[in-house]
């Protein structure tokens, strides 16, 4: 698979997702028990992205600029800060961590 | 983008300012996305068909994430966008009961149904407002996303060594911001512990990307086991909450 067919294909998908919730009568995923699933599923996602983006390396482990970028992040929404802040912020102490000789 | 007769001049201008204020707040993160879509080493017609036509920022973030380790992980990179575009299936279960839209306008509400558009649109008081601040800020977004999706590749393409400045970092960063107004309930909490847990167990063993779906199960064990005792119901408040489209 080619990335931009890997691309069109998540393009269908998530567009197919939406158009699904204008076809379907709202009482077929009613109930609290699909709510709670659906809730919680976003969750579930991002951090299991956060684990893998900050904490492995191909199939290993490691531990290096990108946990202290992930608790500075974390520091910051505690404060209430905007995305954009977050996401330079995380950067600015990866790469300054590693121009310094760190991880 | 709808005739809204029914609405008096000021309440009108009111939600065209509150729509388009949110399409530039959230069209901006679109930098961060564009600067990451080209890190992870998609070209610069790929990310931007990405913001045109996927048009999720979650599952966007996600898709640029998995598919940054290799083309092998392509298959899990979509499954992750599918599951985290769910959200926005369910939105449209609640817009399609406002809209009434049929045919051509119905495929161009369901591309505009996300976080913003759904969360402007259901906390109107009048029907007609409804309508007006879904289509507004769906399109306010699509415009503002795209355009600096488009910057932020550019930009990204400029820059050269992702690692160097840290924008594998900032990948992580993007998902915790994503992640954070989510955190609001113990089964949340418990979800989002029992993900990591899952998805670093896996990673030493299962190809790229898998271990991220096998994580997604956590929301199912937490949702069946605590029979929604730590709860919070899907509102209004928290999909205007999300930090992108």
């Amino acid at each position: 698979m080619s990335t931009t067919v890997a691309v069109l294909l998540a393009c269908a998908a998530c567009f197919a997702l939406k158009l699904v919730g204008y076809l379907m009568p709202a009482r077929w995923v009613s109930g609290p028990r699909t709510s709670r699933i659906t809730t919680l599923l976003p969750v579930a996602l991002l951090s299991a992205l956060i684990a893998v983006q900050a904490f492995t390396t191909g199939r290993h482990l490691v531990v290096d600029a990108r946990l202290a970028a992930v608790v500075v992040a974390l520091g910051l929404l505690r404060l209430r800060a905007n995305f954009i802040v977050v996401v330079l912020a995380a950067a600015a102490v990866a790469a300054g961590l590693r121009a310094l000789g760190w991880g | 983008m709808t005739p809204s007769g029914g609405l008096d001049p000021t309440r009108r201008r009111e939600v065209l300012r509150q729509s388009w204020s949110v399409g530039v707040a959230t069209g901006a993160y679109g930098i961060s996305f564009g600067a990451l879509g080209v890190a992870a080493g998609l070209d610069t017609w790929q990310v931007q068909a990405l913001s045109a036509l996927m048009f999720t920022g979650g599952s966007q973030f996600a898709f640029v994430g998995i598919i940054a380790t290799g083309l092998g992980a392509a298959p899990s990179a979509i499954a992750t966008a599918a599951l985290l575009g769910i959200r926005n299936g369910l939105y449209a279960l609640q817009t399609s009961q406002l809209l009434h839209v049929r045919r051509v306008r119905r495929l161009l509400a369901a591309h505009l149904t996300i976080d913003e558009s759904t969360a402007v649109g259901i906390t109107q008081p009048e029907d007609e407002a409804k309508r007006l601040g879904f289509w507004q800020t769906g399109t306010a977004v699509f415009v503002f996303w795209n355009a600096m999706t488009l910057v932020g590749a550019l930009l990204g393409n400029a820059l050269g060594d992702p690692k160097r400045y840290g924008l594998d970092a900032a990948a992580a960063g993007a998902f915790c911001a994503l992640l954070w107004p989510r955190l609001r309930s113990l089964d949340a909490l418990a979800t989002a512990a029992l993900a990591i847990a899952l998805a670093l167990a896996f990673a030493p063993f299962v190809p790229a990307g898998i271990p991220v779906l096998i994580a997604s199960l956590a929301a199912v064990v937490v949702a069946l086991r605590h029979g929604g005792r730590h709860e919070q119901p899907l509102s209004a408040e928290a999909a205007g909450s999300d930090p992108t489209p």
